[in-house]
């Protein structure tokens, strides 16, 4: 019994010290952080006393860079935000951390920089440090997913993606194109690929094309399964929807990597998908893959989730400093893709 | 007479794995009449019982591993699914050449699989050190690669998926032309094969349950605990090896976010759900492998039986806590009990008359 206590004990310690160790880890990519910010300060102040036009310093505290998404989000900043365009960007990256996150922003806040924008990795737990934002007079503009506070003065604006907009066009697509085939009237047996059950974009893009499904008496949900936005589970998920049902018309995957997963499971059971096949399939994000795929003929199209959300910011900050007022809410421009464009030409010129 | 078969058949050590097998299954046969129908399409057999004989296949594997971890650490190995990201990784990282994606193979197809099985094996005796050598516990010594193991692999991936789009190397996912079978099944097979081959053919089986119900004693009779311990997280690290091969074939790429995501704690669950001890000793591959096909199935029957997706976890949980209680010391006394006072009130009713 003895024995079984200290072991215990011991492996709290263990994990308690793993948990310091990580801390310190991310420390030292603070300070270089800090570092090259304090080299930006000075040089800023340097270019003020040679009399140059003064920059706007931007502090990005952006969620880490778990995905290509991500990836091209924050390019879209650095880009966007150079000195060149009269902007000084200080970036930082929480690692998927809220302690980070809230760090990097009072580092701004002592940095006295003109304009801080968030891209919260969690909706809760932000009122102390907008406050300490609000305190210091520095707008607050939020990116990509939002933030649940009480007083929605706290921060100045969200820019984002309407995922349930991008519900609603690939609704819209699906309707022009079965028209388009004649098959307007006909029965349309449909069933969806879900996303992580609770993800925003899982919640946004179902009940987007919910809403354009309830418009067409002949579109038919049969089913709605998760496939947790991974390739391996939109397959396995396939594999058991065709087998339940033989006449499925399209599939709609909540995002690009389960409509990869789907088309191996159909091309496994001996049907066809794709602009010439038995089966429309359509997927969300349009990335890279998503292109080569169209190109193949697999997938008809997919529906973009935009993430240069860079110039929308930009447009933002000089309306502020034009004491304009700006909207609360401002959603980036999204399209679609399908196999009627010219998708080698688009690929080539795609940031992501 | 005929009570007494029935009662050495329910004693069978493994008669409670199957029938809980049974009873996922026979669910299907009010629900899902066509559930047992297997058809041949484009060559390759086609049914419910096919994709949980397939899709189980990366699991059996990793649970063939983690018993006999189990058996002779008295601990489970939390890395298996770390694991096989870094091997998914390092396969595809290998065969494109440290390309993003690639159309054409870079390197032989048994150069990529080799070094995935190598990285396994490197990982396992990794943790196999910490664990026999410097005496961590298991959970703990293997809480580091479970950390650590899909960074690794995002940093041998830079943090996108690497795709390998060339038709050999989807073979091991999917099925060899003009042959029926699955490819991940006879993988399965033959994994399970080899490991009781050698279990029962050689000394190392005992070795292994004699480490697990008494270490000390065992060292004193001349087993070398240490390396035995060592031995079996090796081992499971090149079973976790296999399992990551086969799940980056299925979608022919490797995806370090999501490949063997969650999959240490089915493997665990296989085990147990086998009947085996999480304490350790005596242990019955089978018994883990008919775990780990009740679990697959479950997942494949609630997905026939059309369970919306947000209700799905609840579903699984009451049939796990059904499937655990039933094997339970404490279910087994209570029934031990029952059956004493049932033959004591016939004894009762036979004096009575």
């Amino acid at each position: 019994m003895k024995k079984r206590f200290v072991s215990i004990a011991l492996m709290m310690a263990m994990s308690a010290s793993m948990i310091a160790c990580s801390s310190n880890a991310d420390a030292p990519a603070d300070t270089t952080a800090a570092g090259t910010e304090a080299a930006a300060d000075t040089e800023g102040e340097a270019g003020e006393e040679t009399g140059e036009k003064e920059l706007i310093t931007v502090g990005y505290a952006q969620v880490g860079a778990e995905s290509d998404w991500r990836t091209a989000n924050t390019e879209s900043f650095k880009s966007t935000f150079t000195e060149e365009n009269g902007y000084k960007l200080i970036f930082d990256d929480a690692q998927q951390k809220q302690e980070n996150q809230i760090k990097a922003i009072r580092s701004f806040i002592q940095q006295d920089v003109d304009y801080i924008v968030v891209a919260p990795v969690v909706e809760t737990g932000w009122e102390t440090v907008l406050e300490e934002a609000k305190e210091a007079g520095i707008p607050v503009i939020l990116s990509d997913r939002q933030m649940q506070v009480s007083d929605d003065s706290l921060y100045e604006c969200w820019v984002g993606g309407n995922f349930i907009k991008e519900g609603e066009t690939c609704g819209n697509w699906l309707a022009d194109y079965l028209e388009a085939q004649g098959r307007g009237e006909e029965d349309i047996n449909i069933v969806t690929i879900q996303g992580t059950i609770g993800a925003s974009a899982q919640i946004g893009r179902t009940e987007g094309f919910g809403n354009i499904l309830e418009q067409h008496s002949n579109w038919h949900m049969l089913d709605m399964q998760s496939g947790d936005f991974t390739q391996a589970k939109g397959q396995e998920v396939m594999e058991s929807f065709l087998k339940s049902y033989d006449d499925i018309d399209v599939v709609v995957c909540e995002n690009d990597n389960s409509a990869f997963g789907a088309i191996d499971a159909i091309k496994a059971a001996g049907k066809t998908c794709g602009p010439d096949g038995d089966i429309i399939v359509v997927g969300f994000d349009s990335v890279k893959a998503a292109f080569e795929s169209m190109i193949a003929g697999d997938m008809n199209a997919t529906f973009e989730c935009n993430p240069l959300h860079g110039p929308r910011v930009a447009e933002i900050i000089q309306k502020l400093e034009a004491g304009e007022e700006v909207e609360k809410i401002q959603y980036v421009d999204e399209s679609y893709f399908d196999t009627s464009m010219d998708l080698e030409t688009i690929l080539e010129t795609r940031a992501y | 007479m005929k009570s007494g078969t029935l009662k050495n058949i329910t004693s069978k050590r493994l008669f409670l794995p199957l029938f809980c097998l049974a009873l996922v299954l026979l669910v299907n046969v009010i629900t899902t009449p066509d559930f047992f129908a297997i058809s041949v399409r484009d060559g390759v057999l086609y049914g419910y019982m096919i994709d949980i004989i397939n899709r189980a296949s990366e699991l059996v594997i990793l649970a063939i591993g983690m018993t006999l971890v189990v058996s002779a650490s008295a601990g489970t190995d939390i890395s298996v699914g770390a694991i096989m990201a870094v091997s998914a990784a390092v396969c595809c990282s290998v065969l494109t050449g440290g390309e993003r994606a690639a159309t054409e193979l870079v390197a032989p197809l048994f150069a990529g699989f080799g070094a995935a099985i190598l990285v396994g094996i490197i990982i396992g005796c990794f943790n196999g050190f910490l664990v026999a050598r410097l005496n961590i516990q298991p959970m703990v010594a293997t809480l580091i690669m479970f950390t650590a193991g899909r960074g690794i692999a995002q940093l041998i991936t830079d943090g996108q998926i690497t795709y390998v789009r060339v038709d050999s190397y989807k073979l091991l996912g999917s099925s060899f032309p003009g042959f029926p079978v699955p490819t991940p099944f006879i993988v399965a097979v033959f994994m399970v094969a080899i490991t009781a081959l050698i279990l029962k053919r050689t000394a190392l089986g005992m070795y292994i349950q004699s480490v697990g119900i008494n270490r000390r004693a065992s060292r004193l009779i001349g087993i070398k605990s240490v390396f035995i311990i060592f031995l079996t997280y090796a081992y499971c690290g090149l079973c976790s090896g296999m399992a990551g091969l086969i799940a980056s074939s299925r979608i022919y790429s490797a995806d370090a976010n999501n490949i063997g995501l969650n999959m240490e704690l089915d493997a665990i669950l296989a085990v147990a759900i086998g009947g085996n001890s999480l304490g350790g000793g005596k242990f019955s591959l089978a018994g883990s492998v008919i775990g780990a096909y009740t679990i697959q199935a479950l997942t494949t029957t609630l997905y026939a039986m059309h369970v919306s997706s947000d209700q799905v976890p609840v579903y699984k949980a009451v049939v796990v806590v059904i499937i655990v209680a039933l094997q339970s010391p404490g279910f087994a006394r209570w029934k031990k009990s029952l059956a004493k006072k049932k033959g004591s009130m016939q004894l009762e009713g036979k004096e009575a008359a």
